[in-house]
C-alpha cells in the first residue's frame, strides 16, 4: 500500500469530479460554435463558471479559463505588468517576495530582462512577508508600481502570507495585487471579493480535479494583456478552444472542496499535528520549520516540512519512497536534481540545511494510518542517511575549498 | 542483492542494469548529475551530462522497470575530477579524467553512500570482467571485447571497491549488446557511443584548457617555443597543454625534418613552456616508473622479478 504524503505536488482527483468530467467526454460541441452542439458545450461551460464563482465569491465574468497554476501567474504577471506600463510608462516596478513558486518567480526574472525593476521584498525566518518592508518599498516611490504579486500560502514550508495587509496597503496607492492561491484553496478559506484581490491563481489538480486546467480570477476593471492570441476567447484575455470536460470536473472539485473546506482543514490539522509530533518523537533532533501555529492565518493545514540535520533530502526521499512513502524534498527542476530550496534560503537557511529538508502534505485521501506508517519508518531511514552522508562525504583535507562538514 | 546501478543514458549502463535485474536483484537505478550547468541536448558523441542523458537514462529505467533516481554529484565532480584535469595539464601531464571519475566518484562517492543507504554493490556498463582467485582475492580480467575493453580505466580500484561492484558486460561484444538493447525494447540502442571528455561540451579541448588554466594559474603555460632534441627552435606554440608526448598530428611545424620522417612530441616543459619534438625513434624507452600500484589480482612477491606487458593508455597503440 502507498502511504501518499505529496498532495502539494498533486492530490487524488475526486470521484464526482471524475464522474462529471467523463460524463462530458463522449460529447462533441466546440464552445464557441452557433449550433445546439455548440450552445450545450458553451452552457456547461458557463454552468460551472457559474459554480466556481459561486465558490470563489467572484462574479463569472471574472473567471477566465487557463491551462492551470503556471499559465494563470503568467497571465497575472506578465500580462498586468503590460497592461499598466502602457497606460503609465513610468510603472515598472513589480513587488513580491523571494519564497514564490517558480512560476511567478520565473516570469519576473523574465521581466527582469523586458525591463521590469523587481523587487522581492524580505520573508521573516518563518517564511512570511515583512509587512514594514513592503509598505515601505510601495511609499518610497507608489507610482512607479505595475503590480503587486504576493502568494496566498507557501507551497513548501505552508506559511500563510498576510494578504490583507497587502492589498490594504497597495489599494491605497491604485495598485493591484495578484495572489496565487494554489495551495490555499481548498485548505482555507478563500473569497475573492471580500479578500480584495485583484488577481488570483487557482488550479483543479490541488484541490481533487483534473490535470491541465485551471482559471485566473480577475476584477473585471483589469483587463490583462492576452499571452495567447487567437479566437478570442476568455474576455479576449486568454484565446484557445474551451475545454468543456476539463472545466465541468474543475467546477465541481472547486464547489466540493470549497464546501468541505473547514471540515477537511480541521481534520488535516489534527493528522498533521500528530505528523509532526511522532516524528519529532522518533527523531527529536528533527526541525519543524514555517509557522509553529496551526491556525488558518499562520499555516496550511495539510503541510508538514521537516528538517533532518546530517542528512541528504533525496537520500531520505529514495529510502522512504523503497518503503512505500511518498514525499517531497520541497523543490526539483527539469532534470530531476534535487536543488536546495529557495524558500529555505529566503527564510535564513544555509544551503546544507536546506539540503536535509522533507516537506510531507496531506490531502483529502489521508488517514491516520498514513502518519502511524510515517513516524514506524522514520528513525531507521533517518539513521541510515545520515550514515550514507557520514560515509560520502570526502575526507578532511582532500577538498580544494575545504571541509564543510 | 540489492544493487544501484549507475546509468549514464547510454546504451551500456541501461543493459547492465537489466542484466542485474534480470538475474535476480533488487535494482535501483541512479544518474549522476556531475554538470553544474547541464546543457539540454547532446552535441555529437559528448557526454553524459545533458538533461537528455538524464531523460534516455530515467526511459530505461521505465522500460527495465526499476525505481530511479538523479543523484547530484556536480560538486564532488568538479573538485576531484575537473579541478585535478586542470592540474595535471598545468603540470605538463596528460590525464584521464575517466580513470579519476571511477576513482573518486563512481566507486568512492556514489559507492560509499550506496552502502550507507544499504545496498551491496555499484552496478556499471564498464567492459571488464571481475572473477574471484585463490584465497578469495578478486582479479580483474580484461572484457571479452578487447575492441571495448575498459580495464584500463578501472585499474585504479581496491579490492574492497572491486568487492562492491558488478560488470555484467565484461563477457559480451558490444555489437551483440546493441542488439540486446533493441531487444529489450530500450530506446538508446542505437544511440552513439561516447567519446571525448563529458565536461568538454563542444569538444575543444585545447580551446576549453586555454580559457580555464588562463583563469585559473594565471598565464604561466601560454605560449613557448617547440624545439627538437638539438634544442634549435622549430616553431612556437600558443599552450604547452595542447601537446601530449608521443603526439604526431597538429604540431604545424613549418620545415620538414632533415630525414623527412614525422616527428613526435618527445617532453612538455610546463615552466618555460618549451615542447620538444624529435624522431619516434627517441620516443622509444626502456623504462617506466609508476606510482600508486593497484593489484587487480594476486600482488607478485615483493622484490621478485615480475615478467608483464604494459599498457600506458586507455586506447591506441
Amino acid at each position: 500500500m502507498t502511504v501518499y504524503l505529496d498532495h502539494a505536488a498533486t492530490t487524488p482527483i475526486l470521484p464526482e469530479a471524475a464522474a462529471a468530467m467523463t460524463a462530458q467526454l463522449g460529447r462533441v460541441g466546440n464552445a464557441s460554435s452557433l449550433h445546439a452542439s455548440g450552445r450545450d458545450a458553451r452552457r456547461l461551460v458557463e454552468e460551472s463558471r457559474e459554480a466556481i464563482a459561486r465558490a470563489l465569491n467572484c462574479r463569472p465574468g471574472e473567471v477566465v479559463f487557463t491551462s492551470g497554476g503556471t499559465e494563470s501567474d503568467n497571465l497575472a504577471i506578465k500580462g498586468l505588468f503590460w497592461s499598466r506600463r502602457s497606460e503609465d510608462p513610468r510603472r515598472v516596478r513589480i513587488l513580491s517576495t523571494p519564497v514564490e513558486h517558480h512560476a511567478v518567480l520565473d516570469p519576473l526574472r523574465w521581466l527582469a530582462t523586458e525591463g521590469a525593476k523587481v523587487d522581492l521584498v524580505d520573508v521573516d525566518r518563518l517564511g512570511r512577508l515583512d509587512i514594514d518592508a513592503f509598505r515601505a518599498a510601495v511609499e518610497s516611490d507608489p507610482g512607479s508600481v505595475a503590480l503587486v504579486t504576493v502568494m496566498w500560502a507557501n507551497n513548501e514550508v505552508g506559511t500563510v502570507q498576510p494578504i490583507h495587509e497587502v492589498v490594504e496597503i497597495a489599494h491605497a496607492h491604485g495598485i493591484p495585487v495578484h495572489t496565487d492561491a494554489v495551495q490555499a484553496l481548498g485548505q482555507l478559506p478563500l473569497d475573492f471579493a471580500a479578500s480584495g484581490v485583484d488577481a488570483m491563481t487557482v488550479t483543479g489538480h490541488k484541490i481533487g480535479g483534473p490535470y491541465g486546467v485551471g482559471a485566473l480570477l480577475v476584477e473585471r476593471e483589469l483587463q490583462p494583456t492576452a499571452l495567447l492570441h487567437g479566437g478570442g476567447q476568455e474576455r479576449d484575455i486568454r484565446s484557445g478552444t474551451i475545454d468543456p470536460p476539463a472545466i465541468a470536473g474543475f467546477a465541481v472539485a472547486c464547489e466540493t472542496a470549497v464546501a468541505r473546506q473547514g471540515e477537511l482543514a480541521e481534520r488535516l490539522i489534527g493528522l498533521r499535528d500528530a505528523l509532526v509530533a511522532g516524528v519529532l518523537r522518533e527523531v527529536p533532533d528533527a526541525i519543524y520549520n514555517g509557522d509553529p501555529e496551526p491556525g488558518p492565518g499562520h499555516r496550511l493545514p495539510g503541510n508538514a516540512h521537516l528538517e533532518f540535520p546530517g542528512c541528504e533530502g533525496d537520500s531520505l526521499l529514495m529510502l522512504l519512497d523503497a518503503r512505500g512513502i511518498e514525499c517531497s524534498t520541497g523543490s526539483a527542476c527539469d532534470a530531476g536534481v534535487p536543488q536546495a530550496s529557495h524558500v529555505l534560503l529566503a527564510m535564513g537557511s544555509s544551503e546544507e540545511f536546506a539540503r536535509s529538508s522533507l516537506r510531507f502534505s496531506l490531502g483529502h485521501t489521508s488517514t491516520q494510518s498514513d502518519v502511524h506508517a510515517l513516524v514506524q519508518a522514520i528513525a531507521p531511514v533517518v539513521e541510515r542517511a545520515r550514515n550514507a552522508a557520514l560515509s560520502s562525504r570526502p575526507p578532511t583535507g582532500n577538498s580544494p575549498t575545504g571541509n564543510r562538514a | 542483492m540489492r544493487v544501484l546501478a549507475a546509468m549514464s543514458g547510454g546504451v551500456d549502463s541501461a543493459v547492465a542494469a537489466a542484466r542485474a535485474a534480470e538475474r535476480g536483484h533488487e535494482v535501483t537505478g541512479i544518474h549522476l548529475a556531475l554538470s553544474r550547468n547541464p546543457k539540454s541536448y547532446r552535441t555529437g558523441a559528448r557526454g553524459c551530462c545533458t538533461i537528455e542523458d538524464a531523460n534516455d537514462a530515467r526511459r530505461a529505467a521505465d522500460v527495465i522497470g526499476i525505481p530511479f533516481y538523479v543523484w547530484d554529484m556536480s560538486e564532488r565532480f568538479h573538485e576531484d575530477v575537473v579541478e585535478d584535469f586542470l592540474s595535471e595539464y598545468a603540470e605538463g601531464r596528460t590525464p584521464n579524467p575517466c580513470v579519476r571519475c571511477n576513482e573518486k566518484i563512481k566507486f568512492a562517492a556514489v559507492l560509499d553512500r550506496a552502502i550507507g543507504l544499504g545496498f551491496d554493490a555499484v552496478v556499471t556498463g564498464h567492459y571488464a570482467q571481475l572473477r574471484t582467485g585463490s584465497g578469495g582475492l578478486i582479479e580483474m580480467h580484461r572484457a571479452e571485447d578487447m575492441s571495448k575493453d575498459q580495464s584500463y580505466v578501472l585499474g585504479v580500484l581496491t579490492q574492497d571497491q572491486l568487492a562492491h561492484s558488478m560488470f555484467p558486460l565484461g563477457d559480451t561484444p558490444k555489437s551483440v549488446i546493441r542488439e540486446e538493447a533493441a531487444r529489450r525494447g530500450l530506446a538508446v540502442a542505437a544511440k552513439p557511443d561516447s567519446h571525448d571528455i563529458c565536461f568538454i561540451s563542444d569538444g575543444d579541448t585545447g580551446g576549453w584548457l586555454a580559457d580555464k588554466l588562463t583563469a585559473e594559474h594565471g598565464d604561466v603555460n601560454r605560449g613557448g617555443p617547440i624545439v627538437d632534441d638539438s634544442g634549435e627552435v622549430l616553431g612556437e606554440h600558443v599552450g604547452s597543454w595542447r601537446y601530449t608526448i608521443g603526439q604526431r598530428r597538429g604540431l604545424r611545424l613549418g620545415t620538414p625534418a632533415a630525414d623527412g620522417r614525422p616527428r613526435y612530441v618527445l617532453d612538455i616543459e610546463p615552466v618555460s613552456g618549451t615542447v620538444t619534438v624529435g624522431p619516434r625513434s627517441a620516443l622509444a624507452v626502456d623504462r617506466l616508473e609508476a606510482i600508486r600500484p593497484r593489484w587487480c589480482g594476486t600482488p607478485p612477491a615483493t622484490g621478485a622479478r615480475l615478467e608483464c606487458s604494459v599498457q600506458l593508455r586507455a586506447h591506441g597503440e
